[in-house]
């Protein structure tokens, strides 16, 4: 019994789970034993790393900015981060993210062989992400636990690995000019959207491209997402905390309350010593000035960040080769879909153009749900420079390749509006599972978000099970039923 | 200046930059030369003592003017095997 309490030990610890995973790839490969232990170790290093990150960014900031940004405003901020979300997530869904992500690609193989959409899906974080999105909308919503749901898990996975690179291609190989490779990454459905609107400016008769014209190249600097993730929350603190002390919140706790008291005192306010007790300066020995609070709360946040990032670097940097290997043996003449930067070196001037107007649209965006919250209260989704920089970039050069210039600056636009939309009304389901503060980012993890966490309310257990292996197999099925289209 | 390390690097350090590191394993095997080790990192890492050799796609190449040029690879197709090659050997020999 001893050891087979130890086994279990071992597959319900989610770094060594992971761990073993590498462990697997890197056999599979007949990696020199060293390699093998190196990998290994670097990947379990790499989720402690990112759980690290998570608890800093938690404490550090996030929690912070919602309780003061209820405070502020009386309504729900929300921070669109990929990162943020998936690190707190993978405290409670570890082991479950972890198996449906090696199932995700075993499964992504069997569709890439067997459908007609040939792609193999190397963006390791976003496989990372969406694993741990689907195992907390089907086993935090949907009640799914152990085989079930990883089984249902994988598939879904596995066919959203092969159906974004697949809308995307329909844009993505103008932009490349081939059909050799493809896109993946789960900012999807906005970039075909992007590509979309670009086409009502096909026919323009005065048609530009966006490398055309000469456009300055200085802020590219916002690529450094350490950077631009301070810059942003830096901001972002600075109103709300200006707002929150404008409204008196300094004056809530007199000087000199002990720590019990205060607590007491903020209670009502929706507040904690835990989170705004820096702030407010309870039971610190220094004063802080609340301007230089909002600022390093800010910068913590993009810290908690990089921690995180590091931890998913180490974590991929293994498992993605051990993927491609395999899938390269097994699957001839498959496509890989690739994170959204190599889109970004066919049209520079896009890339800028793209980042500009997403990040418009989600201002726009974001008065426009301001309004809507006069009518009936939803979350306030705030415009992430990350999201519109990789996304609205990436949207800006679809945009770019179906319309030119304005093709461009409409398309990214669109894509910012929608960013901003999609997360809003993703929200609700992941406000229910306490995740309250941030949510997924990019356009394809809000509309799975959108789709399965209210598909959980129609369908449960084997039910829901059902509708996964059936989403799954509908491709393979169509493949070999449907009759193919001449290829001359 | 004998090139012991190469690092690649992309955004966030994540996705494309992973790409090109197995690239650049792949092609620095392929010119015999074993004992370089690669990595990949995010842009914000980077400084001219972390590295031997930076490797990064074209719409990084103002990004990193820091680096003295002897020490970069500015690739303009990220993908391209040939390239990478071609303008690895000259660094490598």
């Amino acid at each position: 019994m001893a050891v087979l309490d130890f086994i279990v030990n071992i597959l319900s610890t989610p770094a060594i789970l992971v761990g073993l995973l590498a462990l697997v790839g890197l056999c599979l490969q007949r990696k020199p034993i060293e390699d093998v232990v190196k990998g290994t170790i670097k990947t379990i290093v790499g989720f402690l790393v990112l759980s690290a990150g998570a608890g800093f960014l938690q404490t550090g900031s996030l929690l912070a900015f919602g309780e003061l940004f209820n405070y502020a405003f009386n309504m729900q901020g929300v921070v669109p981060n990929n990162e943020a979300v998936v690190a707190d997530a993978l405290q409670n869904f570890g082991t479950s993210s972890a198996l449906i992500m090696a199932i995700g690609m075993a499964l992504n193989i069997v569709l890439a062989r067997f459908s007609r959409m040939p792609y193999i899906f190397l963006t390791g974080h976003h496989t990372l992400y969406m694993a741990c999105m689907i195992a907390v909308i089907l086993g935090g919503a949907g009640h799914l636990e152990g085989a079930a749901l990883y089984l249902a898990g994988g598939c879904l996975l596995a066919l959203i690995m092969v159906l974004s690179p697949a809308y995307c291609q329909v844009t993505f190989r103008k932009v490349t000019g081939s059909d050799g490779v493809a896109l993946g990454h789960f900012g999807g459905l906005g970039y075909w959207f992007a590509g979309l609107v670009g086409r009502l400016f096909a026919k323009d008769p005065n048609r530009k491209s966006t490398e055309e014209i000469s456009f300055p190249k200085r802020l590219i600097f916002l690529r450094d997402t350490t950077v631009s993730i301070s810059i942003t929350m830096m901001i972002f603190f600075l109103i709300v905390v200006a707002v929150a002390v404008a409204k008196g919140l300094l004056g809530i706790v007199p000087a000199g309350t002990d720590p019990k008291a205060a607590a007491a005192l903020l209670e009502p306010y929706g507040l904690t010593v835990a989170n705004v007790g820096g702030l407010l300066n309870i039971g610190t020995e220094t004063t802080s000035n609340w301007i230089v609070w909002a600022l390093t709360s800010g910068m913590s946040f993009a810290g908690g960040v990089y921690i995180i990032l590091s931890g998913v670097r180490l974590i991929i940097g293994e498992i993605v080769p051990a993927f491609k290997g395999i899938a390269d043996k097994l699957v001839p003449g498959a496509k890989p879909a690739l994170d959204c930067p190599v889109a970004f070196t066919y049209a520079p001037n896009a890339v800028i153009i793209g980042f500009l107007s997403s990040f418009v649209g989600g201002i726009v965006g974001l008065l426009i749900l301001n309004g809507v919250n006069a009518a009936i209260p939803v979350a306030l989704i705030l415009p992430g420079v990350v999201p519109h920089f990789f996304c609205g970039a990436t949207a800006g050069v679809f945009g770019n390749a179906e319309g030119g210039l304005k093709g461009c600056i409409a398309g990214s636009f669109a894509h910012g509006l929608l960013i901003t939309f999609l997360p809003m009304v993703c929200m609700p389901v992941f406000s229910a599972l306490g995740y309250v503060g941030s949510t997924f980012s990019d356009a394809d993890f809000s509309w799975m978000g959108i789709v399965f966490g209210n598909a959980v309310n129609f369908a449960q257990g084997g039910l829901l099970v059902a509708v996964c292996v059936i989403a799954f197999l509908l491709p393979i099925v169509y493949n070999f039923v449907a009759p193919k289209k001449n290829e001359a | 200046m004998a090139i012991r390390k190469i690092m690649c690097a992309c955004g966030s350090g994540l996705g494309s930059s992973l790409i090109v590191h197995m690239n650049t394993e792949e092609v620095v095997k392929k010119l015999g030369h074993p004992e370089v080790e690669v990595d990949h990192t995010t842009i914000s890492d980077i400084n001219p003592t972390a590295a031997d050799l930076f490797v990064v796609g074209a719409d990084l190449g103002d990004f990193i003017s820091g680096i003295p040029e002897e020490q970069k690879v500015v690739l303009s197709n990220i993908l391209d095997k040939a390239e990478l090659e071609e303008k690895l050997k000259a660094h490598l020999g």
